[in-house]
């Protein structure tokens, strides 16, 4: 319980924390907003490394593959996609 | 390294996703956001993987190389035009990712090789984190395939849908209690992951693909809720403070989309918009003999006139890829002295801000790409208005209509009409998304040039030149 109850607050907490810091962003930057953010929930691939790291059975490794996979595919992508489109607004002012 | 320590690198990355987001506000931090949110996720991916639990690094290896190829070509290969599918993709994967992976913790909790028990906690959060996984996997996918256009765009609405839908959720529900209550195998947890899919397909087909900028915001919401539910189930809190953000973002975003369109999120999501056409009788008795064809010479004449031009882009835009040919425009109005603005509505494309990054590519600066409040009261100042692929977000009946069969009703828009003179370019008078005529086309002082976006525009700089 003492251990549900800590994993609830940080849980709500960290809510607040993202209606905060994520209700200031502007329009113009939504679509690379929610790349970004798609990259963060990417971070599922850390729970996915020790399942598939930890050779219990056939069928956990091939399931742990299988997300080792698309959560490194959601990160990478994510990450790269949305630097690719900051670039393209990030130039302007020095080009100018 | 000992759990305290990989816990003290977690609150690290937890950090930087916070401070990346926040650099995200402004176009000129933003890049060093998101290389922040990137570092953060490095430290946590290499602490993680000194784990003593890990055996054997080969599956993980080939997962990590085969997801990074996977990724970074889609990411590089994709046009901006195709944005929206992309992270439509990448948001399944994620969700897909999750469920999974606590599917993998369950079975290895059930063979008694975890750290953890298996106690109410857990498997009411492996409950959720499956279902929400599930759905959020195969409705990114269909999010994908309406927006790469692989299937009908327009609401796919299947006969009793409502209660399919509720019927899979309740299957979903009671698997889930079977889990909870008795903990002993694994198979509630895969059938209801397999039903989960299901309904997250079903959810997902009878939504046109204008409404696609809150699907694809809540899928974003889902992807994070399930990521902060892996991370209850192995109680990981860099998972959960990363799943809440992304969780929080998402549904910022999907609010912000509804209200735009003056929409409840129930009737985005379940009331089918998009599927009744305006008949010919109804939007005759609109057109009939107003409406006014122009010729790109015509217009090049009043914009050569002009002192203030306005471009409102929408979803045509994007699909003629005329960003490029607007530049070149732009830059030809400006070289002689005409002040060039965009408008852009916030639900214009498939995706929230999907305008700001095409234009964004073709080198527009965007401190010319205006916001719709901050645009609104400039129209009555401006001398034209160019309407470049967009419909309903400049269609007045929004404004002026409180009738309840009108899908946009109370629909904020682009007050475009109040211009000294409109030019919408568009192929023909069929309606936009919404299925009903546009009293704009008729206008007095709205001209149409119809033409295919991209053709107009270079015709038009031709004029221009000439």
């Amino acid at each position: 319980m003492e251990v549900f109850v800590s994993a609830l607050t940080i849980f709500v907490l960290a809510l607040f924390v993202g209606f905060e810091v994520i209700s200031k962003v502007p329009p113009l930057l939504h679509t690379p907003l929610m790349s970004g953010a798609n990259a963060i929930s990417g971070i599922t691939l850390v729970g996915t490394l020790v399942t598939s790291g930890m050779k219990l059975t056939t069928f956990t490794t091939i399931l742990g593959l299988a997300a080792v996979i698309m959560a490194t595919a959601n990160v990478v992508g994510g990450f790269l996609v949305t630097h690719r489109m900051l670039e393209m607004f990030h130039t302007k002012k020095e080009v100018k | 390294m000992p759990r305290e320590y990989i816990n003290l690198f977690y609150l690290l990355a937890s950090v930087c996703f916070i401070i990346g987001l926040k650099l995200l506000s402004h176009p000129r931090t933003a890049v060093r956001g998101n290389l922040l949110g990137a570092l953060g996720m490095l430290i946590a991916i290499v602490v993680t993987l000194l784990d003593r639990r890990i055996v054997s690094y080969e599956v993980i290896i080939a997962g990590l190389v085969i997801g990074a190829l996977i990724g970074a070509i889609m990411a590089y290969k994709a046009p901006m035009t195709a944005m929206p599918q992309v992270v439509a993709i990448f948001n399944g994967f994620g969700g897909g990712a999750s469920a999974l992976a606590v599917g993998a913790a369950l079975e290895e909790a059930l063979k008694g090789g975890f750290i953890e028990e298996i106690d109410i906690v857990f498997t009411v959060s492996a409950a959720a984190s499956g279902l929400i996984g599930g759905i959020s996997l195969t409705g990114s996918g269909v999010a994908f395939a309406k927006l790469q256009g692989l299937i009908e765009e327009r609401p796919i609405l299947l006969p009793g849908r409502h209660a399919i839908n509720l019927a899979l959720l309740i299957v979903c529900i009671a698997l889930s209690a079977w889990l909870i209550v008795n903990p002993v195998f694994s198979l509630p947890y895969w059938l209801m992951v397999i039903v989960a899919s299901v309904l997250g397909i079903l959810l997902v087909i009878p939504i046109g693909g204008a409404d696609m900028p809150v699907v694809i915001s809540l899928l974003n919401a889902y992807s994070g809720i399930a990521a902060a539910g892996h991370g209850w189930v192995l109680n990981n809190s860099v998972l959960i403070i990363s799943g809440s953000l992304v969780g929080s973002a998402g549904f910022i975003l999907t609010a912000l989309m509804c209200k735009a369109m003056n929409r409840s999120l129930a009737n985005v999501m379940f009331a089918g918009v998009g599927t009744i056409v305006a008949t010919e009788s109804e939007s005759d008795s609109i057109y009939a003999g107003r409406v006014k064809s122009a010729s790109p010479e015509e217009v090049a004449m009043l914009l050569e006139g002009a002192r203030k031009v306005i471009i409102v882009p929408g979803y045509g835009m994007a699909v003629a890829q005329a960003q490029y040919p607007i530049k070149d425009l732009t830059d030809l109005l400006e070289s002689r002295g005409i002040e060039v603005e965009f408008a852009i509505h916030p639900v214009a494309g498939r995706m929230p801000g999907h305008m700001n990054v095409l234009l964004a590519e073709v080198d527009i600066p965007y401190d010319k790409l205006k916001e719709m409040d901050e645009i609104n009261p400039e129209f009555k100042e401006t001398d034209v208005v160019l309407v470049i692929g967009a419909n309903d977000v400049v269609n007045p009946l929004a404004r002026n209509s409180s009738d309840p069969s009108n899908p946009i009703a109370g629909m904020p828009i682009l007050n475009v009409d109040e211009a000294r003179s409109v030019v919408v370019i568009k192929r023909s008078l069929a309606p936009g998304f919404a299925g009903i005529p546009n009293p704009l086309f008729a206008a007095d002082n709205c001209l149409m040039l119809f033409s295919d976006a991209k053709k107009a525009i270079m015709d038009l700089a031709n004029a221009l030149k000439s």
